[in-house]
């Protein structure tokens, strides 16, 4: 009965249109990285309360995609190199007092955006791309290119193999830096290559979801998850879970709208960010009740606010 | 650049600055730089609606705008800034993003709606930008005394017959007001530069409420008129122009202060070493 | 014996707080002129008192009359100086013009300069000796000048009773002396009332008119005398204590439990409930 149902299955999604898109395909590939990197990323940024340093690198990272049309490079190169060069002017100012950071923090994107602005009018005006700004700031994810899906691919991999080799230096990091200090680990450079790889992640979501909803999948599907999780384990997987449906759904969805809409159809980014919203909603709110119902506070791991 | 087109950017320019500059130098005090960050993201989709249906973005931006303070003073009582309220911001930008798809021009929409537009303002739009600009003005001036005790020192505040709640509820309204002016003009991304770059560099200068706050006048008048001149003549986006300039503001005046910081210990330590 | 009315008169003072009993008929007078320490422990009420005093918290019995009138309606006669003072080192405000608010800081409107106001502040600040730093930010001046910025602020509209909360606490030994001596100067030269509440009374000993001892909510009232005796604390605290004084200063210790006698000491009915 089960390889009946099986090959019934097979038939069924061999033969559907949307499987069958080349479009689709890519932004499947490609969504599906993002969702992984930044699942697995996002939940040790969030855990080192640098959520606010994913938003800003993701803001700024705009300022590379625009400039790739002008230099001629993959998106995904222009986004990336804009977030290392940014996460480590951020590592070299290091954390000062907390005010200081908010305002300058506030002012450094505003430059950054700027940047971008001066680079998409640029696009515009000297190269013949057309919605730069569109695809850059909001993500076009079903326009992005075939050539792109080995790259991002290989970003995904990068960030695995890093946090597969420093996941407990990490960790350890993250709650306790003293000991981590007193291991042989220095926090700082812990923090410099969780940033590079932040930076990664930032790249690929940026490339799907475009730069400015990217910050969406980095802290999203990652807070839901810690908020509902005991162990980190636990909360890489259910973040992956959580980030990996959002954006698949988030495809399906889109991909919908345009019959829905009479061949309007919905942007990608749209979907996913409202899923990944949703998604955090509800992980609060069964968090809280269970946390009523049992009367106990659970050890979760603290989201460090900024 | 002073042609007549242009005329209704410089004066709703200065304008905008003007009262920019006053609830800006408010917003460093008080320390509401989430808030200042938050209500221009959060208008952004009211414009994007606006735009769509065809109306005035200024109705959309002002039922945002009212919405994001509204939001705001729950989120504050919820705790201070988490992940979620940082996803509600991006929902916001994604709800904007959907709105302006659905539009015909949704690349230029964008553009100006983020970024700014120096050559949007109409002569209707200049009339709605002074009165509010006005208004805000009044209230400002009639509120400087309490607004300024309870942004430096709340506790002596309350005793002083002050509510702590009713002066947040009106600094709020007033932040938003200015920011449904400025977008459109600035963009959603560069009002918090306008509002918080020239009175941060301000009040590194001087230590005097009302010098400091005149200052922050000089110096968001100097952004703004560098922004719109130097986009006129090169026609760059004028949020590039904000950006930078507001940035190197805030740079530059940082750094005098760290120098002058640097002098006066080098004084204080050259006077007790020549007393020992 | 004194003609004149008390500037604050507690009487019976019972304040609840979330179902539970803060205050127990807590009872004291304060004169213009005397400066009164209000000792205790974390816990034991200080601040649950002076927010009484302050007209912020209701009471569940007695009263407490600043001037004759109930707390809350007098409070344009306190002068209060918190217990965190913390300022930023780049907020635009000078000392001067601090107390300047203290002034007029609620008024709306353009604020108009007249001599009277210029004259109020410059007493303030010259009561306080802040002529030497009127012009700096206040986020740039030290901890003890940053306190009597604040108490300028205070001053500036000619408070009758002056409370400070824990403004000792986190001042060296110089600085607090100093403090002290220059609250018992504002206390005698203007003919204010001081309330000043401390962990420790040892340094306000050289000022202290009245003492007010707080444990678990009650409260022994008294000159520094009368209260500070074995008898009279170890019947505060319900626990045998004993007094040693050495070089003008006073330490309250419990005895070893080897050597408390309890039982000799449980004669209050009621203790301990």
């Amino acid at each position: 009965m089960v390889p009946e149902v099986m090959n019934e299955l097979w038939r069924c999604l061999s033969q559907s249109a949307f499987l069958n898109s080349q479009p689709v395909q890519t932004a499947l590939i490609v969504g599906a990285c993002a969702a992984l990197v930044s699942a697995i990323i996002g939940v040790f940024t969030v855990l080192r309360g640098n959520a606010f340093a994913g938003h800003a690198l993701a803001d700024v990272s705009s300022a590379g995609g625009a400039a790739s049309f002008l230099l001629g490079i993959s998106p995904l190169l222009g986004f990336l190199g804009m977030a290392w060069i940014a996460a480590l002017g951020m590592e070299w100012l290091g954390v000062r007092k907390a005010r200081e950071r908010d305002l300058a923090t506030g002012i450094v994107l505003g430059a950054g955006l700027g940047l971008s602005a001066l680079f998409l009018y640029l696009d515009v005006t000297t190269t013949s791309t057309t919605g730069a700004a569109v695809s850059v700031m909001f993500g076009s994810l079903f326009a992005v290119s075939r050539e792109l899906i080995w790259p991002a691919i290989g970003a995904s991999l990068a960030v695995f193999v890093l946090v597969a080799l420093l996941y407990r230096p990490w960790i350890l990091t993250a709650v306790d830096p003293d000991l981590a200090t007193l291991r042989g680990i220095s926090p700082r450079w812990m923090g410099l290559l969780q940033l590079l790889a932040l930076g990664l992640a930032v790249a690929v979501c940026a490339l799907a979801i475009g730069a400015v909803l990217a910050t969406a999948l980095l802290i999203g599907p990652a807070g839901a998850a810690i908020r509902l999780s005991r162990r980190v384990a636990q909360a890489l997987i259910l973040a992956v879970v959580i980030g990996l449906t959002s954006v698949w759904a988030g495809i399906w969805l889109a991909y919908e709208s345009y019959y829905w809409f009479s061949g309007h159809a919905w942007p990608v980014s749209f979907f996913v960010v409202v899923l990944v919203f949703l998604f955090y909603v509800f992980a609060m709110l069964l968090a809280a009740r269970t946390r009523a119902r049992t009367n106990v506070t659970y050890p979760t791991m603290r989201e460090r606010e900024n | 650049m002073f042609s007549s087109f242009m005329i209704n950017t410089w004066i709703a320019g200065t304008a905008i600055a003007l009262v920019a500059a006053f609830v800006g130098f408010f917003v460093v005090i008080r320390r509401s730089a989430f808030a200042a960050h938050a209500l221009p993201l959060g208008a952004f989709p009211g414009a994007a609606a606006a735009n769509l249906l065809g109306v005035n973005p200024f109705f959309g931006l002002l039922i945002f705008v009212g919405m994001g303070v509204l939001l705001l003073r729950q989120l504050a009582r919820i705790g201070r800034r988490d992940v979620g309220t940082g996803l509600l911001l991006v929902l916001f930008l994604g709800i904007g993003a959907l709105l302006l798809s659905m539009t015909s021009e949704y690349g230029p929409a964008v553009f100006s709606l983020l970024f700014g537009e120096v050559l949007g303002v109409s002569d209707a739009d200049l009339w709605a930008i002074l009165v509010i600009c006005v208004l805000v003005l009044l209230a400002m001036i009639l509120m400087y005394r309490p607004l300024l005790l309870d942004s430096s020192f709340p506790d002596l505040a309350a005793l002083q017959g002050i509510r702590n709640a009713r002066m947040d509820l009106i600094f709020l309204s007033l932040l938003a007001l200015v920011t449904a002016t400025a977008l459109p003009v600035v963009g959603a991304f560069l009002v918090f530069t306008l509002l918080v770059g020239p009175p941060a560099a301000a009040q590194s200068f001087s230590g005097h409420p009302l010098l400091s706050l005149l200052w922050s006048v000089i110096f968001a008048e100097i952004c703004i008129w560098g922004a719109i001149s130097l986009s006129y003549w090169s026609n760059w986006p004028i949020g590039f122009f904000v950006g930078i300039l507001g940035a190197m503001l805030f740079v530059l005046a940082r750094g005098y202060r760290h120098w002058h910081q640097r002098q006066r210990r080098l004084v204080i330590r050259s006077k007790v070493l020549n007393q020992k | 014996m004194k003609s004149i009315n008390p500037i604050l008169s507690v009487a019976d003072l019972s304040v609840d707080l979330g179902g539970r009993s803060i205050l127990r008929e807590v009872s004291f007078d304060l004169y213009p002129g005397q400066l009164c320490a209000l000792i205790g422990e974390n816990g034991a009420g200080k601040t649950t008192l002076l927010r009484t005093l302050l007209g912020l918290i209701k009471q569940r019995a007695g009263h407490a009359l600043i001037d004759g009138a109930p707390a809350r309606e007098n409070r344009a006669l306190v002068g209060y100086v918190p217990q965190k003072i913390t300022f930023d080192p780049d907020l635009p405000l000078r000392t001067r013009d601090l107390v300047q608010l203290g002034v007029d800081g609620h008024r709306l409107g353009l604020p108009l300069f007249s001599s009277k106001k210029k004259t109020a502040v410059a007493r303030a600040l010259a009561a306080v000796g802040g002529e030497e730093f009127a012009d700096q930010r206040v986020g740039e001046l030290s901890g003890g000048q940053q306190q009597r910025a604040v108490i300028a602020h205070a001053l500036v509209r000619e408070p009758r009773l002056l409370i400070l909360d824990e403004p000792l606490a986190n001042l060296d030994f110089g600085s607090a002396n100093a403090l002290v001596a220059l609250l018992g100067k504002l206390t005698h030269e203007q003919q204010i009332a001081v309330l000043v509440t401390a962990h420790d009374m040892n340094p306000l000993l050289p000022e202290m008119d009245r003492l007010v001892y707080l444990v678990d909510g009650r409260a022994a009232t008294g000159s520094v005398a009368e209260v500070v005796q074995a008898e009279v604390l170890s019947k505060l605290y319900g626990y045998p204590v004993s007094v040693l004084t050495h070089g003008g200063r006073i330490l309250v210790l419990p005895d070893a439990p080897e050597n408390a006698d309890v039982a000799n000491m449980n004669r209050c009915s009621g203790h301990g409930a």
